[in-house]
């Protein structure tokens, strides 16, 4: 189990640090510093062993959270529950920074003390965390003791992440689908490797203790339904089925029906939460095509083309389009000549940034440049980095669709018709990188 | 902010660092780092020339890039165009670059040698001194070709200025270093030896250091600085601690350079010239009067200066150690330090202590010191000083303070550092053993070295003791007493039960009277310990039951029972299995007479070296010098009169008196003839056992050959594979040269100069006795005048199992090609067998190794340079070209290998004279091995050309 954790800032000045577990001695805050922070080489392993401790390090921005360990944990189980805690801190104060974290290192502490009990991890649901550990100071003479028991019962009972009572007027539902798309392509288009890996997030404002059912393309269910429904309506649905290689759920939903019938249905928390995290890797749409063509014009000249085609319906538009293009290592002068958009070469990251703020689906873009290097003495012949690129699209690129979110209150007097359901899709790209 | 004077600031590095070290994370400063990197790249590419103060800027930023660890591939050709400048800044900047950034195999090193070469010509002293530095700085090979000649002319010139002197002898030093092949020094040795005389003290600091480095390659050359280095040490010793201003280091004169000159002399022997000796001897006593003086100063500085001297004049005065007076004085002197509350004294006063105790003149002073340094030992607090004190005990010891030091050794060896303990046990054991007076003592201490440590004591330690209580009667009964009284602690070392076990089974009768060790005790104390032990001391422990059946007949019902017992005979091991099932059988079926003569005691081991100082030699330490001295004391002293080998203690040997061997192939064979094999005599068994574990290695051929040949009284014909089996032997002389499912024999044989002895064993492996075994052996046709083979006659009858031996002695009177045949008959069931074999007697048995130099090796073969003298022929590789088995067979073969004589040094080259009575013929071998296409080229030179071609077919077989 998590023996403490520690919250450095860019320079390995401690933050934060708590110890739950005696096993963990004081030096470990400086081993951490010494042997990853300040190492020599840069450490990319996210554990790090050093005197039978282990350490598990991420990093946001410029912070570094540590979890240290002497015990033979579940590596995974300390990850989820730093990204968690990542997540807790954000939802309390917004980005993690080293001044954020300086300025709430009261609600730290008590966040700490709540998540980890004896370094083993409890409850961080954001939404019933904020329930009991609030940042506007005491409020104990507002609460009465009714809430506090409520309160309670709804941490200890058995269903921790949602408190009775709760009252909207308008019950609203809001469900993004995101999406983001990994590719590597050789030069000549053929895919090496692609997969997404996509977040169906919610936001809810229902009243009571709704029962959901959510319903999309996955080929398991869709393939089942056709067999009992008609030929013609599963030749149909197959094509738009996808399949999910795997997925994880939030604790709300019921594993057991997700077992037996593969229906996700659940009592959803208040506010916003992630319903479920899947994978693909087959079918995915890929939303953009980049043709490179470099020429190397004796020892001193590069001559670069890149094409850029979108690949989706022309009525959809994407957005936030960046294409990196990396230069030589020894490039002197760089001369970019673009259609559309905006390119620069940026010295500092050795490569042409070609930006476009918006483009349709079924249209292609191009860039030439000229790159002039300096004559080297090294033999060594320029490695090629890939091409990458980066860009937001409105749609799922692994295909998958929502069909149905359907709500259930048996209580109160509102039906599934009476719920305001907002969905949307966003594709965005992860690495999505083309040899040249 | 960084301080920037006007004139050779630049400001453009101060921001840029500035900015650098302002950068919160590593990504940002590579960002940083990559747009700067742009920037330069674009101004050196610019149309526009830079001007000399733009161009060191640069160069300087990438130079501090670089050393942020960054590589840089650029900028080489502006750093060199900056040497030719005429700033001195700008000249160091580049000259910096250079030997930061530049390798030696860059294209641009034919520029930076042009501008070195400038520089060094010029008259301006500081240039010249860049100069030498990058040379010193980059010291590759190619720097050293091409200035090697100009910088010992610069080093003596009259007219060089001091400073540009230093630095060209330091220059030289580290060139000399890196390529010493290349700097000759000639005709300009004895100028650069009188450098020693040169007025400014930093020319010749400088200098003793390069003299110091040239003298221990060739010290006859430099011999001319003994005498100078001696006044100058002298005049330096005796002046005052004012004369030498600017050298006088806290009030002492010129430490560095005393120190340097004392080590210089510690090149040579003692100085012939008396007036010079006597000079030195005076600076040393000098020396020696100082370090008794009251120090001048309190800092640190003054002693550590004062200490260094007087440490290299002890050091000296051990390298003469000719001087008792001085040895003497030097070590009551470092007996003073012995005490002293510096560590690092105390540790360098024992380091220096140790090499001192192995002089004859100052042995004594040391030992005087002997309560200190076992106090040290005891109350050390710095484990690095407690093990020189271990080691100087362990220098300091002779028989008359031997017990008091071993028994202080076994006492801190419960306390010592785990990674000296074993160093530790070797060392006790070889003193114990090495001045043992009484032998129950030696027992004593090496029994409770096992208690104390018995993890750290080795193989070659218990071996040992085993072998000296073997060797000696009169220690026995009291071994067999101490070890049974080992036994009885509740947990014991598994090394203390092997001693045990050994020790009880072969000596156990002499303690059998008492009734608290009757018998039956011994047994069970030693089977109550089986169970914890390992496998290899469970064997042993089962050889040691089967003796205590032979020693107290009375056990062996109950022995019986533990060998016939499940976890024995069918143990999973083996090696148990087997031994559990043999001695079972041999216990039961053996008459006692048998048992008696099979279990005899162990023989008296040959005498031989210790095993243990070869182990303690192998482990390397600041020991071992006094390791070998005290190996040389131990010749002179011939103390201890226990010898035996590696043979030692090995848990087989009690099993190969009994011809049942642990080697798996012997054991076969011992299976296959039951328990007759034991009735062959003690002597022959072992015999037999060395023939056999060879056949375990290269009997691979053998086992499935020769079906019973015709049956006939005619001598059969040879074998149709029996030249096969002749090239089996011709690079070795042992093995097994035949054998199918009746016979199998051995062979053995020796050569010396034109003689040879050949022993053949014939083993009969059926349970069937052979009759009228007969056997001759023939020279056909004119093999007959050239080899002399006279065989004994042997016993026509074999028993069942039985093994008989054959002795026959060969005299080579010429050069011969044929073998002799080997013809042998027998009636086996009353079936004749009838076979023909070669014996494996080759010309290259005759070889007398030669050994010669590679010139003369190579006159030698252009002497025989006749085309019928060579035999040559070139062949494909048969098996795997591994140099150290080509190698093997190349000395089995008889010749000498010479190493180091063909310039090719994959090439094998041997030489060697064949013995004949009637002549002998001089020959020369090379095998050229081309390991990609698997061929070897074989050439062969001899005086004689039969002998060429003969050799070379042999030869050509066997690789």
């Amino acid at each position: 189990m998590i023996g403490g954790l520690f919250i450095y800032n860019h320079k390995g000045e401690v933050l934060i640090s708590r110890v739950y577990r005696d096993d963990i001695g004081r030096n470990a805050v400086d081993a951490f510093r010494v042997n990853v922070i300040h190492a020599r080489q840069q450490v990319r392993s996210p554990v790090t062993n050093i005197a039978r401790t282990s350490f598990f390090h991420v990093k946001r921005s410029n912070i570094w959270l540590a979890a240290v360990t002497k015990q033979n944990v579940n590596a995974a189980m300390v990850f989820e529950f730093l990204y968690k805690m990542c997540d807790v801190m954000t939802a309390y104060f917004g980005k993690i920074s080293e001044e954020n974290i300086k300025n709430n290192f009261v609600l730290i502490y008590e966040l700490l003390d709540e998540i980890l009990d004896f370094g083993y991890p409890q409850n961080s649901e954001t939404g019933a965390l904020k329930t009991f550990i609030t940042q506007q100071g005491i409020k104990g003479q507002h609460q009465t003791k009714e809430e506090q028991s409520q309160i309670t019962s709804q941490v200890t009972g058995q269903i921790g992440w949602r408190r009775e009572g709760i009252k909207y007027r308008r019950n609203e539902l809001f469900l993004d689908v995101l999406e983001s798309v990994n590719l590597l392509m050789s030069p000549q288009g053929q895919v090496l490797s692609a997969h997404v890996s996509g977040r169906v997030v919610m936001k809810s404002y229902l009243s009571g203790m709704p029962e959901c059912k959510f319903g999309m393309n996955d080929k398991i269910v869709i393939d089942k339904q056709g067999k009992g429904g008609t030929t013609d309506d599963a030749g149909k649905s197959g094509k738009q089925s996808i399949a999910i290689d795997d997925c994880t759920f939030h604790q709300c939903v019921r594993l057991s029906k997700f077992d037996s019938e593969r229906s996700i249905s659940f009592i959803p928390p208040d506010g916003e939460y992630e319903l479920m995290r899947y994978r693909t890797t087959k079918d995915i749409i890929l939303p953009f095509r980049v043709i490179p063509l470099v020429r190397e014009v004796g020892r001193t000249k590069l001559e670069v083309k890149v094409v850029i085609k979108s690949n989706f319906k022309p009525s959809l538009l994407a957005q936030k389009i960046e294409v990196r293009i990396p230069t030589p290592l020894n490039t002197s002068g760089v001369q970019v000549i673009c259609m559309k958009g905006k390119a620069k070469y940026k010295a500092s990251e050795n490569a042409i940034v070609w930006k476009i703020k918006r483009m349709a689906g079924m249209k292609e873009s191009q860039i030439s440049a000229e790159i002039e290097l300096l004559p080297t003495n090294d033999k060594k012949k320029w490695a090629r980095p890939p091409i990458s690129m980066n860009f937001e699209v409105p749609f799922a690129p692994s295909g998958l669709k929502v069909r149905y979110l359907k709500v259930f209150e048996s209580k109160l007097n509102y039906s599934d018709h009476d719920v305001i359901k907002w969905v949307r899709y966003i594709g965005r790209s992860g690495i999505y990188e083309t040899r040249c | 902010m960084p301080a920037v004077s006007k004139g050779d600031g630049m400001r453009g590095l101060a921001v840029f660092i500035s900015d650098i070290r302002n950068c919160k994370s590593k990504e940002a400063e590579i960002k940083r780092i990559n747009k700067e990197l742009a920037n330069i790249r674009s101004k050196f590419k610019g149309d526009k020339a830079l001007d000399g103060y733009s161009k060191k800027k640069y160069v300087c930023k990438l130079l501090f890039i670089f050393l942020l660890g960054h590589d840089i591939d650029f900028g080489h050709m502006e750093a060199v165009n900056l040497l030719s400048s005429n700033k001195y800044t700008e000249k160091q900047i580049g000259y910096l670059f250079i030997s930061v950034l530049v390798n030696s195999n860059s294209e641009l090193i034919r520029l930076i040698n042009n501008a070195i070469k400038n520089d060094l010509s010029s008259r301006n002293p500081t240039f010249m001194c860049l100069a030498l530095h990058c040379i010193a700085n980059v010291g590759s090979r190619e720097m050293a070709e091409a200035f090697a000649g100009e910088i010992p002319r610069i080093l003596v010139a009259g007219d060089t200025m001091d400073s540009v002197k230093q630095s060209a002898a330091l220059c030289l030093l580290r060139l000399y270093k890196t390529s010493p092949d290349l700097v000759l020094m000639g005709e300009w040795t004895s100028r650069v030896v009188h450098l020693l005389n040169d007025q400014h003290m930093g020319v010749v600091t400088a200098a003793i250091s390069l003299i110091t480095c040239l003298s221990q390659k060739n010290p006859d050359e430099f011999k001319t600085c003994v005498s100078l280095a001696v006044s100058r040490l002298s005049r330096i010793v005796s002046s005052a601690s004012t004369d030498l201003q600017d050298y006088t280091y806290y009030f002492v004169p010129a430490p560095w350079l005393s120190c340097k000159l004392l080590r210089l002399l510690q090149c040579y022997p003692p100085p012939e010239d008396g007036a010079v000796k006597g000079r030195l001897v005076e600076c040393l006593e000098t020396i020696l009067n100082k370090a008794q003086e009251p120090p001048k100063s309190k800092k640190v500085q003054h002693s550590n200066a004062k200490n260094a001297i007087l440490f290299e004049a002890i050091s000296l005065i051990i390298h003469y150690d000719s001087e008792p007076n001085l040895l003497v004085r030097a070590c009551n002197q470092l007996g003073q330090f012995l005490q002293h509350r510096e560590t690092n004294l105390r540790y360098l006063a024992l380091e220096s202590m140790c090499t001192l105790a192995s002089s004859e003149f100052s042995h004594e002073a040391v030992k005087t010191h002997i309560e200190t340094v076992i106090n040290a030992l005891k109350t050390e607090r710095d484990v690095s000083v407690r093990q020189r004190a271990a080691d100087l005990l362990y220098a300091m010891c002779d028989r008359s303070n031997a017990k008091q030091i071993v028994a202080e050794m076994l006492s801190y060896l419960e306390t010592a550092d785990y990674s000296i303990r074993e160093e530790m046990v070797l060392k006790v054991a070889i003193l114990a053993e090495k001045y043992a007076v009484d032998y129950s003592w030696y027992v004593d201490t090496i029994l409770n070295l096992i208690r104390i440590a018995g993890d750290y004591v080795s193989e070659e330690v218990w071996y040992r003791v085993i072998q000296i209580v073997i060797n000696r009667d009169d220690v026995q009964g009291y071994a067999a007493k101490t070890v049974f009284e080992a036994l009885q602690a509740p947990a014991c070392h598994e090394n203390m039960v092997k001693v045990g076990g050994y020790i009880l089974g072969e000596f156990g009768n002499l303690i059998a009277g008492d009734p608290r060790s009757s018998p039956l005790v011994q047994f069970n104390l030693l089977h109550s310990k089986f169970h914890l032990c390992s496998v290899p001391t469970r064997a042993l422990l089962l050889s040691a039951y089967i003796k205590f059946i032979n020693l107290f007949p009375e056990t062996k019902s109950t022995i019986q029972e533990v060998l016939r017992s499940d976890s024995q005979i069918r143990n999973s091991d083996v090696e148990l299995q087997q031994r559990a099932v043999e001695y079972l059988k041999l216990s039961s079926i053996a008459s006692t007479d048998v048992l008696a003569t099979v279990l005899e005691e162990m023989p008296p081991f040959p005498e031989r070296e210790s095993s243990i100082l070869a182990k303690l030699k192998k482990k390397k330490g600041p020991g071992a010098v006094s390791v070998n001295e005290l190996e040389e004391g131990k010749r002179e002293g011939g103390e201890l009169n226990g010898g035996g080998g590696e043979r030692g203690g090995d848990n087989s040997t009690i099993a190969a008196s009994n011809a049942s061997t642990p080697s798996p192939s012997a054991d076969l064979l011992g299976l296959r003839t039951g328990p007759q094999v034991s009735a062959a005599p003690p002597s022959a068994g072992s015999l037999l056992v060395d023939v056999f574990s060879e056949a375990g290695v290269n009997d691979d051929g053998f086992l499935s050959s020769a079906p019973p040949s015709a049956v006939s009284e005619d001598a059969a014909p040879p074998l149709p594979e029996s030249n096969e089996l002749l090239n089996k032997f011709v690079c070795k002389n042992n093995g097994v040269l035949f054998e199918n499912q009746l016979l199998q024999i051995g062979i053995k044989s020796e050569y010396r100069q034109n003689l040879g002895r050949m022993y053949l064993f014939y083993g009969n492996k059926t349970s069937v006795q052979f009759v009228t075994f007969t056997t001759t052996v023939s020279c056909p046709g004119e093999l007959q005048s050239q080899l002399n083979v006279q065989a004994k006659p042997v016993e026509p009858l074999i028993e069942g199992g039985a093994q008989v031996q054959q002795v026959i002695n060969i005299e080579c009177l010429g050069d011969f090609c044929e073998a002799p045949l080997l013809n042998i008959k027998f009636r086996y069931g009353g079936a004749l067998q009838n076979l023909s074999l070669k014996l494996p007697v080759t010309i290259n048995k005759f070889f007398q190794p030669t050994e010669m130099a590679s010139h003369d090796f190579f006159q030698r073969w252009k002497q025989l340079s006749q085309p019928q003298q060579e035999a040559q022929k070139i062949f494909k590789a048969s098996h795997a070209m591994d140099t150290e088995v080509i190698k093997a067979k190349l000395l089995g073969l008889g010749m000498a290998l010479l190493e180091n004589v063909d310039p090719n040094p994959e090439n094998f080259v041997c030489a060697g004279v064949i013995q004949t009575k009637a002549q002998q013929v001089g020959s020369l071998l090379r095998l050229e091995p081309n390991a990609q296409a698997q061929m070897y080229r074989l050439t062969l030179r001899s005086s004689k050309d039969t002998v060429s071609k003969r050799l070379c077919e042999l030869l050509a077989e066997q690789f």
